[in-house]
């Protein structure tokens, strides 16, 4: 018999593939069934954000950061805020601070449904999906409800928080978690034990803690692997340091792993918004200063100053001194930052947005060299990328 | 101030001297400023120096989070590339910085961190900086056959070529920018005395210019 000659198969997964979480181009080197290389292409989402900020005073930058991660808006919010509240030397408001928290929870929440969901879709799993998408609608409501939008808020400012949560909203908080407690259960009773869903993720996708650190992992993804590392404790932010929960750490870093520590954080975060809501005090959610938090509506109608004060707050904007922060948060999917450089006027210089799923899917090579090519789907879902932060 | 941050600054300062001993004649500036420090190395050494700052058991700065460019076109090495990190051991930040001019190659971090790979690709690609050594120095963010670099001061806002499909050729096509309205860029700054004079009336004690974040205790 002759000797043939075997060549590797190139595959090419999306950009337009219902298990690529939005417009991830993959190309995979393919021995049979087995990826001997994969390549991601990304930014067919590319809006240049960091370019569009440069040309924007710096409350017109707001908006920017709910598109990013369009899955739990109002944390990049969160790192743009402090990041300004910092070159300007001032802190938020008590009570706008428990009010940033508990909403970062709830984005946190909404992100883990989402994630844990579609992955569960992914590998065959379809009901947690719809049961999630419900949830997901409650959680949107509270968005709209607060700040007048389900998705793009721009509710977190530098300065604090730009309203006060409406009368009720707290009550109907607590009764959503009071719900969604059993919720998750069900949910797990779903996937936790499930055979196939084991099959699927337990041992996939495996890395090692030396290089979860090495590759610039954060999040959940740097937990799954057995680091208990968590901005919200490590270098607390607002009123975190002052919050009672538990960090949960994965044991095996696969898959299953870090589906099980995402399931654990939403049983946290609600134990944070239980008592961000029980302790959250009286008072302004905005520092009281006019030349960076607008006057109130009422005021504008008969003090000329105030109107002034709008006026120019709305065209001009403030000026921030110059100098340079770097401000991260610890965001759902992981360490979300903002390396803001200001050169003394009412634009930011440069603006950096540090995202963590750009260095996640930048492992996926890594993780899934010698996997079969439906594990690649798994690992995908595992990393909890969003197109909208990693392409900007 | 209040004690715990004049602590936390104390522990940056002391750090900074530390880096600036360990690393010799390679540093070029050790500054702290609102609460983080930035250390300015030679371009040449920067992967020494980052494998040096990962590997001594008092930095221990032992993960990348972020590289970026930063454009100042009158300077004379016009960019900087900024090196975020961080140290899950001992819970420190540091951020190093290098100046590089246009054309000049800044050796590649990739051997000594593996997640510099994609932050050197996009670097290149909105700054036109260039790894040496990199091993696949691709644009990522950009389209395919994208022409400049669209992050420095002196790309248009607007680009130069805009896309559409096209109903006759059945394709996508490439066309100049055509703006129906002209591009406006509104120049707002006034004389007014905006947040200096308002943080001044906000500061508590007098004398204090350097600002902390709040937390890391």
């Amino acid at each position: 018999m002759a000797e043939s000659q075997i060549e590797n198969f190139t595959l090419n997964f999306g950009p337009q593939h219902p298990a690529a979480h939005g417009v991830l181009r993959l190309v995979l080197e393919m021995d049979g069934e087995v990826v001997e290389r994969a390549d991601p292409h990304i930014g067919l989402l590319h809006r240049g954000t960091e370019k569009l900020i440069e040309y924007k005073t710096y409350l017109q930058a707001v908006p920017y950061f709910d598109r990013l991660d369009y899955v739990a808006p109002m944390s990049q919010e969160h790192a743009f805020a402090l990041a300004v509240e910092r070159l300007l030397g001032i802190t938020a408001p008590p009570r706008a601070q428990y009010i940033r928290v508990l909403f970062a929870e709830i984005s946190r929440i909404l992100n883990h449904i989402l994630n844990i969901t579609t992955m569960a879709l992914d590998v065959g799993a379809m009901t947690p999906l719809l049961w999630g998408f419900e949830e997901r609608e409650k959680l949107m409501e509270f968005y709209e409800r607060v700040s007048g939008a389900r998705l793009h808020a721009a509710y977190f400012r530098p300065g604090g928080v730009h309203l006060d949560m409406p009368a009720g909203l707290a009550e109907d908080i607590l009764v959503f978690c009071d719900r969604f407690g059993p919720h998750i259960d069900d949910v797990e009773e779903l996937l936790t034990g499930n055979r196939i869903f084991k099959q699927r993720t337990v041992d996939i996708g495996v890395v090692a803690a030396k290089d979860a650190v090495d590759w610039g992992f954060t999040g959940p993804m740097l937990r799954g692997s057995g680091i208990a590392w968590d901005l919200r404790k490590a270098q607390p932010y607002d009123v975190y340091a002052a919050m009672r929960f538990d960090v949960p750490v994965g044991k095996t870093s696969d898959c299953y792993a870090r589906y099980l520590v995402r399931m654990e954080e939403m049983r946290q975060s609600l134990r944070i918004i239980r008592q961000a809501i029980a302790e959250m005090p009286e008072g302004p959610v905005m520092v009281p200063n006019n030349k960076i938090a607008p006057p109130s509506r009422s005021e504008m109608k008969h003090s000329m100053e105030a109107l002034i004060h709008h006026f120019k707050l709305y065209t001009e904007g403030y000026h921030v001194p110059a100098g340079e922060v770097y401000a991260a948060v610890e965001a759902p999917k992981g360490e979300f930052g903002v390396y803001v450089v200001a050169d003394g006027t009412n634009r930011p210089y440069r603006c950096k947005i540090r995202a963590p799923g750009f260095p996640h899917l930048q492992a996926l090579d890594f993780m899934c060299k010698g996997h079969m090519l439906a594990d690649v789907v798994a690992v995908i879902g595992s990393l909890d990328i969003v197109f909208g932060e990693i392409d900007r | 101030m209040d004690p715990q941050q004049q602590k936390y600054l104390d522990a940056l300062r002391e750090l900074g001297e530390y880096i600036r001993n360990l690393l010799g004649g390679d540093v070029l500036r050790v500054e702290v400023a609102i609460g983080e420090l930035t250390v300015t190395v030679k371009g040449e050494s920067i992967a020494r120096v980052l494998a040096h700052l990962r590997d001594d058991s008092n930095c221990c700065l032992n993960q990348l989070i972020d590289i970026c460019g930063v454009d100042y076109p009158e300077r004379e090495n016009r960019f900087d590339v900024v090196y975020h990190l961080l140290s899950l051991r001992q819970n420190h930040r540091v951020r190093i910085k290098v100046e590089v001019g246009e054309g000049v190659p800044v050796p590649s971090v990739t051997g000594v961190f593996s997640a510099a790979g994609w932050f050197e690709r996009e670097t290149w690609d909105l700054y036109g900086i260039l790894f040496s050594e990199h091993p696949d120095l691709r644009r990522i963010l950009t389209d395919y056959g994208f022409e400049g670099h669209p992050m420095r001061k002196d790309f248009p806002l607007t680009g130069y070529v805009e896309v559409r499909y096209d109903d006759a050729q059945k394709r996508v096509v490439y066309e100049p920018v055509k703006l129906t309205q002209e591009f406006r860029t509104f120049d707002f700054l006034s004389p007014w005395e905006g947040a200096e004079a308002a943080r001044a009336a906000m500061a508590p004690p007098p004398g204090e210019t350097t600002t902390e974040p709040e937390g890391k205790s």
